[in-house]
C-alpha cells in the first residue's frame, strides 16, 4: 500500500523533529491513517533520526497505538469493573456475533467495523458503556447495540 | 568525597557513580545481570539490591553513595530476594544448560549456582519461539532472553545503531529488531557486541567449528590459517594463563596438532596494509585530498559507512583491503592453484564481522570460491583446542611457517589495539626513521582508551592531524562534527569494537582492566620485535617483489559495490 509520505512529513514538522515528540507524531499519524503501517514507522524513524526498533518499541508499548488497519467505525466496549458487573460481556458477544468477529479477528472484511474491549472509559456512572469512534453510548444492552449498528450501517447516525 | 559503612566496614568513597562501584573497590562483587560500567545504568534486574539500616532495599547500581550511609550487602533477606529473582528468571528461561553455547560463561547460570537455586517451582507456559540464524555472525535465541537490555544499550550507546529494542509490554515484552524482523534484514553491521554483553545464551556468536573440523580431516584439502594480532593476547585467558600473555607460539603449535598445514601471522599482511595505506596517504597529500582518509580494516565500520555514509565509500575510506583479505589474496596466489590439494584459507580473528566480510562478493574469486573460506573467532579456536584435548597452557611453542616465519613487524602487531593502525601508518609515512620519532609517536596521543583521541604530528614538515575513534557512535559524532566544519583531520582510524580488536566480540568477553592488559601486551610485543617498520620487514619486501609484482591494485585494494545496482 502507498502512503502519502509528504503528509507524514507535515505532521512531523508540525510536532518538531526532536525524539521527545515521537509519541505526539505517532498519535497524529494514527489519527490520520487510523493505524501505524510499518512503512510509515520506518519513514518516521528516518526523518526523526530514531532507530526503527525504538519507534516500534514505543508503538507496541502503548495499547492505543494500532499496528493493524482498523475499520471506519471503531467500537470500544468497556469491560472495566463497573461495566462488567452491569453485563458488558453479553453486549460484546452480541456485537461480535452480528459482525462475525472475534478476539483474533477484530475488523470486518469490508473495513467498516473494528470491535475492541477497553478496561475503563472513565464513564462508570453510565455503565455499561461503549464508544463508536469518539462518541459515547451509555447504558447499553445487546438489543440497543444491535439497533446502533443497524443505524450506523444505514447512515442514520454519524460518529 | 566521604565515608560510608559497607557491612560495618568504614569505606571511603570519592566520585564513584553508585554504591556498586564502591563495593567493587573493596572487593565485594554484587551480583548483576544488567549492569555494565561502560553503559548507562538500567536498574532492571534488581540483583544488586543492598539493605539499608532501616531494613529497606536499595539498588546499588542506581544509588549514589551518601555520607554516613550504612548498608549491608548479604543479609538473609537479600539472599532470599536474589534467589527469588533467579527462580523467576529461570522459570521463564530455556534451561537446557548442557546444550547451550553459553554454558560455563553464562551469568545467569553462574548466579544460580552462587545463590544455590535448587529448584524452580513455576512452570514455563510460554510458547517456544524460533531461533534467528539469519545473521552471518550471531544467533539470537529469544527463549533465553532475560530482558536485561544489555544488547539494546550497547547497540544504541556504543554503536549508535539501535538494531534491537524492547517491544510490547508486561508479560509480552521481548527484545527484538523492529517488526520482529530477522537480523539479516536490518542494518546490523555484525560487530557482535550484543553477543559479547549478553549475560545468557540469548545472543551468541555463530559457531562454525564443525566446518573447520571437516576441512582438517579431509586429505584432499590444504588448510592454511592466518592468526590476527589481537588473538594472541586473549586466547590464553581461556586456559588459565595470566591475562595479557602473548601465546602466539602456542597457537601455532596447537593448530599444527589439529592438522593445519601452514600457519601464518596476519601481522605480515598488516604490514602490507601499512605500506599500501601509507602510500595512499602520501598520494593524497601530493594530490591535495580527499581528506580525511579513513582506515578500512574494520568490516563493521565499512558496512556502517555503506549504510549511513555511502558518500565516504570508495572515496574518503582507504581503498586498502583489510589485512585478512590482503593475506587471503597472497595465500590464494601462492597455494590456490594446486591441483593435488585444494586450498582452504582460514582466518582466526577477534572479530564476528569478519564472518560476514569473508562472504562479501568483493572477496570472492571468479569461480565463486571465497578468498578466505572461513573466519573463526578467538573463542571458537579456544573451543576447538578444548575439543581436541590439547593441554594448551603447557604447550611447547612452535614457530610460524616459511616464507613468513618472521611474523611481521612491530607496526603490524599494534593493529590489534585502537590507535595502532594510525600509529603504524604515520610511522611508515615519516622519513624520520629514528628511535626518537617512534617514541614521540607513542606520546603524541593516539594511544589510550578514550573513545576519541586526537593528535597532531609533524610528518616531514607537514602537520598531520589524526583522529582515532572506537565505537561507531564515536565515529558518527566525529563525522557530524567534521561535516559541520567544527573539526578537521587528515587521517581517521575507526574501529567498531571497544578499544579496537582486543575488545572484539570474538574474543573472550573483557571489560576495561582486562582489555588494558591485552593492549599493553601488544605494545610490549611491538617493543620486542626486531623490525619496527612495515616496509623494512624482509617478508614485506618478499611479498611485494616476488608475489604481488606490481599487481598491488588488483590484489591489495578493493572497490566496494554494495550500494551499486
Amino acid at each position: 500500500m502507498e502512503f502519502d509520505l509528504k503528509r507524514i512529513d507535515e505532521i512531523i514538522d508540525a510536532c518538531g523533529c526532536e525524539a521527545k515528540n515521537l509519541i505526539t507524531v505517532l498519535q497524529n499519524v494514527q489519527a490520520e491513517l487510523r493505524y501505524l503501517p510499518n512503512e510509515v514507522m520506518e519513514h518516521i524513524a528516518k526523518r526523526m533520526d530514531i532507530s526503527v526498533a525504538k519507534v516500534f518499541s514505543v508503538a507496541t508499548f502503548y495499547e492505543n497505538f494500532s499496528l493493524n488497519a482498523k475499520g471506519e467505525y471503531v467500537i470500544k466496549i468497556c469491560d472495566g469493573t463497573a461495566c462488567h458487573v452491569r453485563k458488558s460481556i453479553p453486549i460484546l458477544t452480541k456485537v461480535r456475533e452480528l459482525l462475525e468477529l472475534s478476539e483474533e479477528k477484530p475488523t470486518t472484511d469490508d473495513m467498516m467495523f473494528t470491535v475492541e474491549t477497553v478496561s475503563c472509559l472513565g464513564a462508570c456512572g453510565l455503565a455499561p458503556v461503549l464508544t463508536v469512534n469518539d462518541k459515547v453510548f451509555p447504558a447499553m444492552t445487546p438489543e440497543k447495540a444491535e439497533q446502533l449498528i443497524q443505524d450506523i450501517k444505514e447512515g442514520k447516525i454519524e460518529c | 568525597m566521604g565515608f560510608m559503612y559497607i557491612d560495618d566496614m568504614k569505606v571511603e568513597f570519592e566520585n564513584e557513580k553508585n554504591i556498586l562501584e564502591v563495593t567493587r573497590k573493596i572487593g565485594i562483587e554484587l551480583p548483576t545481570l544488567c549492569y555494565y560500567s561502560e553503559l548507562s545504568t538500567y536498574g532492571a534486574c534488581r540483583m544488586c539490591m543492598v539493605e539499608n539500616e532501616r531494613g529497606g532495599f536499595e539498588a546499588a547500581c542506581s544509588t549514589l553513595p551518601r555520607e554516613g550511609m550504612r548498608i549491608k550487602t548479604n543479609t538473609p533477606a537479600l539472599i532470599k530476594h536474589r534467589r527469588m529473582i533467579l527462580e523467576l528468571l529461570l522459570a521463564a528461561h530455556c534451561r537446557d544448560c548442557t546444550t547451550c553455547d553459553k554454558s560455563g560463561a553464562c551469568r545467569l547460570q553462574e548466579l544460580a549456582l552462587r545463590y544455590g537455586v535448587k529448584s524452580v517451582r513455576f512452570e514455563d507456559h510460554r510458547q517456544k519461539k524460533p531461533l534467528d540464524t539469519s545473521s552471518k555472525s550471531i544467533v539470537r535465541d529469544p527463549n533465553k532472553c532475560i530482558l536485561c537490555g544489555d544488547c539494546v544499550r550497547v547497540c544504541r550507546e556504543k554503536q549508535g545503531l539501535g538494531i534491537l529494542d524492547f517491544a510490547y509490554r508486561g508479560s509480552k515484552m521481548r527484545v527484538m529488531p523492529a517488526f520482529d524482523r530477522c537480523i539479516a534484514d536490518t542494518d546490523c553491521v555484525n560487530c557482535g557486541q550484543c553477543a559479547a554483553v549478553c549475560p545468557t545464551g540469548a545472543i551468541t556468536v555463530k559457531d562454525e567449528t564443525d566446518i573447520m573440523w571437516k576441512y582438517l580431516n579431509d586429505p584432499t584439502k590444504r588448510v592454511v590459517v592466518q592468526v590476527a594480532p589481537a588473538v594472541r593476547v586473549a586466547l590464553g585467558e581461556q586456559f588459565g594463563l595470566p591475562e595479557g600473555t602473548n601465546v602466539m607460539g602456542k597457537i601455532v603449535k596447537a593448530l599444527k596438532m589439529m592438522g593445519v598445514d601452514k600457519v601464518f601471522d596476519t601481522v605480515v599482511s598488516a604490514d602490507m596494509t601499512v605500506v599500501e595505506e601509507a602510500g595512499e596517504f602520501l598520494e593524497r597529500v601530493a594530490a591535495g585530498g580527499p581528506f580525511p582518509m579513513f582506515t578500512s580494516c574494520c568490516p563493521a565500520w565499512i558496512k556502517y559507512a555503506e549504510i549511513k555514509h555511502p558518500e565516504l565509500i570508495n572515496k574518503n575510506i582507504s581503498s586498502c583491503k583489510s589485512p585478512m583479505q590482503m593475506f587471503g589474496a597472497v595465500i590464494d596466489e601462492l597455494y590456490g592453484n594446486d591441483s593435488e590439494r585444494e586450498l582452504v584459507s582460514i582466518a582466526v580473528m577477534p572479530c564476528t564481522a569478519k564472518k560476514y566480510e569473508v562472504s562479501r562478493p568483493e572477496f570472492t574469486r571468479k569461480d565463486g570460491k571465497r578468498i578466505v573460506e572461513l573466519s573463526l573467532t578467538t573463542q571458537e579456536l579456544a573451543n576447538m583446542i578444548k575439543n581436541a584435548g590439547i593441554d594448551f597452557a603447557n604447550l611447547e611453542e612452535e614457530f610460524l611457517d616459511a616464507p613468513f616465519d618472521m611474523g611481521g613487524s612491530g607496526a603490524g602487531v599494534i593493529f590489534g589495539v585502537t590507535g595502532g593502525v594510525a600509529e603504524a601508518v604515520i610511522r611508515e609515512c615519516a622519513k624520520d626513521k629514528t628511535t626518537a620519532y617512534i617514541k614521540e609517536m607513542r606520546e603524541v596521543g593516539v594511544r589510550g582508551k578514550k573513545s576519541l583521541k586526537e593528535a597532531v604530528i609533524n610528518v616531514d614538515g607537514r602537520e598531520v592531524r589524526i583522529a582515532v575513534v572506537h565505537g561507531l557512535k564515536a565515529a558518527e559524532d566525529l563525522i557530524v562534527s567534521m561535516n559541520q566544519g567544527e573539526a578537521y583531520y587528515d587521517i581517521v582510524e575507526v574501529m567498531a569494537c571497544p578499544e579496537g580488536c582486543i575488545g572484539g566480540a570474538g574474543q573472550p568477553f573483557a571489560l576495561r582492566p582486562r582489555r588494558d592488559k591485552r593492549a599493553k601486551a601488544l605494545y610490549r610485543t611491538d617493543n620486542d620485535m626486531s623490525v619496527k617498520y612495515s616496509s623494512k620487514n624482509p617478508e614485506t619486501v618478499y611479498v611485494f617483489d616476488e608475489v604481488i609484482k606490481d599487481r598491488n591494485h588488483e590484489m591489495l585494494h578493493v572497490h566496494y559495490h554494495r550500494n551499486e545496482k
